[in-house]
């Protein structure tokens, strides 16, 4: 079993202090100028966060979610809007509200040039807290991170998941609130993705909250408690995982695919799915109930085909269409 | 940044990215402190006892004399040049530490200032080598050489603020060979480092007159000598003013380029 992080000292006043969100951003906008040519990124977004949760930001390449995320850290000025982090007003005060929060960013930015435990000690460093305080803490985020026997090791030797325990207990360092995290498990293969959720897991259950992009459905199924959809600048839908499938989607899926679908998605599967949608030469079809559909497959010898319940990848695609999204 | 023209404001917290970058310094202090002393020395010795020998005396004094002031100018341009274009550039863009350490309690501000300042103790330690082995060749005339000390953190200054806004608009190292081949290079040959600009014709000595290199050599060249500078506040004055505009005009590129 893991061991927890000891909180800092003050760590016991901060929690009856927040009462109200932990991050709250209300109809936030921001454009930028790429290429000559201006384009509004986050157009009207609001949400809030309450503390203890694990709230997501999902959408496709593109949709503002990293520029979300820079909003709410006061790393740019927002065109229009209002965010309050840790009850701070941001940007105004976005250095002070920073001080209990940390951030995994998306790509690793870890310091090639010092070992695993100089990379703690340097960034403790950067919220002022003292050498003696951090040395003392590292041990504990070394062991959180499964990094224990590694302390002394220099960056270009870990592994990619190694890289990114160590951004992770990076971002502990200075006992967060609330930690920020883009696109936490991109890159990682299985092994390394559930150890992070595992690690996650244990941070949300020592109360803290998290605010995490992905575009992995998996994982903000697993770990969010609310999640917004993100697309082209706009919030498209918003509550718990089971909300959204309930909400935007029928509970069955049969995907089918083979020689012949098209005959058989005109003939029966028009009839027996209440909607269905192509992509490539698989033909999704959803329905509340799929015996139909089932029933009718089985007669069907060159059509295979995958019945499973509707998950939040459907309702994404549904909301945010199936063409690529390449930027 | 919304409003990306206002005075940088900067704070304490610039400090422990300073020692961040003295950190890495330490891990690799012996090579880097001989490199402060061995390319400079090479070049002063060589010059000056080679190409001295053939020349007579400049301005009452022998040519290694002469050329030892200006390697001090010389040598401290060239580290805070090469600290504030190249390892900052490696720090903001390539390793992206800036942008890991903007996410702590930092600003954009505090972190183009401790580069400020950290490109300038590079080059404080680059021109005190070159003192220390113009005083070990007994070529310092008197303790007044003691304010050169004084003058070389100015030079670092200067040319660490200019060459922190060419950074902020590189797109890559290659663009530093523009700012050698077209500023730093004849910085250093309109400027008295290795003649008196008393050689140059009328119009280049017009251009070397507002030039910052030109304010260091005439600062340390008489303090090598033991003789008290003319004109201080004026050389001071414009050394300062370099560094300010230079650090100024850093701070709205990287704002622009950083914060967008």
């Amino acid at each position: 079993m893991e061991k927890l992080i000891s909180p800092l000292p003050k760590a016991a006043a901060r929690s009856v202090a927040t009462r109200g969100p932990v991050l709250a951003v209300a109809q936030l906008h921001k454009s930028y100028t790429i290429a000559g040519e201006r384009q509004e990124v986050v157009r009207g977004v609001s949400f809030s966060v309450e503390p203890g949760e694990c709230y997501g930001l999902l959408g496709p390449n593109g949709a503002g979610k990293t520029t979300t995320l820079r909003l709410c850290l006061g790393l740019t000025d927002p065109d229009a809007g209002a965010i309050t982090l840790r009850d701070l007003p941001v940007p105004r005060s976005a250095r002070e509200a920073r001080r209990r929060v940390g951030v995994v960013p998306q790509m690793d930015n870890l310091d090639p040039d010092f070992t695993v435990t100089e990379n703690l000690l340097v960034y403790g460093r950067y919220y002022g807290l003292t050498d003696a305080f951090i040395r003392a803490r590292i041990p504990q985020l070394l062991e959180f991170a499964g990094l224990g026997s590694r302390a002394d090791a220099r960056i270009q030797t870990l592994s990619g998941g190694m890289k990114r325990r160590l951004t992770l207990a990076r971002a502990l360092v200075n006992d967060p609130e609330v930690i920020f995290m883009d696109e936490p498990t991109t890159g990682l293969d299985p092994q390394a993705r559930h150890l992070i959720w595992d690690r996650l897991k244990t941070l949300l259950a020592e109360g803290r909250t998290i605010l995490l992009t992905t575009h992995f459905m998996d994982e903000a199924e697993r770990l969010c408690s609310r999640l917004a959809i993100l697309d082209t600048g706009r919030i498209i839908a918003e509550g718990s995982p089971r909300q959204l499938i309930e909400r935007h989607i029928e509970p069955q899926v049969v995907e089918v695919f083979g020689d012949g679908v098209t005959s058989w998605a005109q003939a029966h599967g028009h009839r027996l799915a209440r909607r269905m949608e192509r992509t490539g030469e698989t033909v999704f079809c959803y329905a509340a109930d799929a015996s139909g559909l089932l029933r009718s497959l089985e007669t069907q010898p060159g059509l295979r085909y995958l019945h499973r319940h509707a998950n939040l990848e459907d309702v994404f695609l549904k909301l945010t269409g199936r063409e690529l999204r390449d930027s | 940044m919304s409003r990306p023209y206002v005075l940088p404001a900067c704070s304490l917290r610039f400090v422990p990215v300073w020692r961040r970058n003295f950190l890495v310094w330490q891990k690799l202090a012996i090579p880097s402190i001989l490199g402060n002393f061995a390319d400079p020395l090479i070049y002063m010795l060589g010059l000056g006892y080679g190409l001295g020998r053939l020349l007579p005396e400049i301005d009452g004094m022998p040519y290694i004399v002469f050329l030892a002031a200006g390697t001090v100018c010389f040598s401290t341009m060239n580290a805070a040049t090469f600290e504030a274009l190249y390892s900052a550039f490696s720090r903001m863009h390539v390793q992206r530490t800036w942008e890991a350490i903007m996410n702590a309690p930092v600003t954009l501000d505090d972190v183009a200032l401790a580069e400020l300042l950290w490109a300038v103790t590079k080059s404080f330690l680059s021109g005190l080598a070159i003192l220390i082995v113009a005083w070990a060749l007994g070529l310092v005339a008197s303790p007044l050489a003691l304010w050169i000390l004084a003058v070389i953190p100015l030079i670092g200054l200067a040319f660490a603020g200019l060459a922190l806004a060419i950074t902020a608009l590189a797109r890559g190292y290659d663009f530093f060979m523009y700012y050698f081949t077209l500023v730093v290079t004849p910085m250093a040959m309109l400027c008295g480092v290795f003649f008196p600009t008393e050689q140059l014709p009328p119009a280049l000595q017009a251009l070397s007159a507002v030039l910052p290199l030109t304010h260091a050599t005439q600062l340390v060249r008489p303090l090598l000598l033991g003789t008290v500078p003319d004109d201080v506040p004026v050389h001071v004055a414009v050394l300062l003013a370099y560094a300010a505009v230079g650090f100024y005009a850093a701070v709205v590129l990287f704002r622009r380029r950083l914060l967008k």
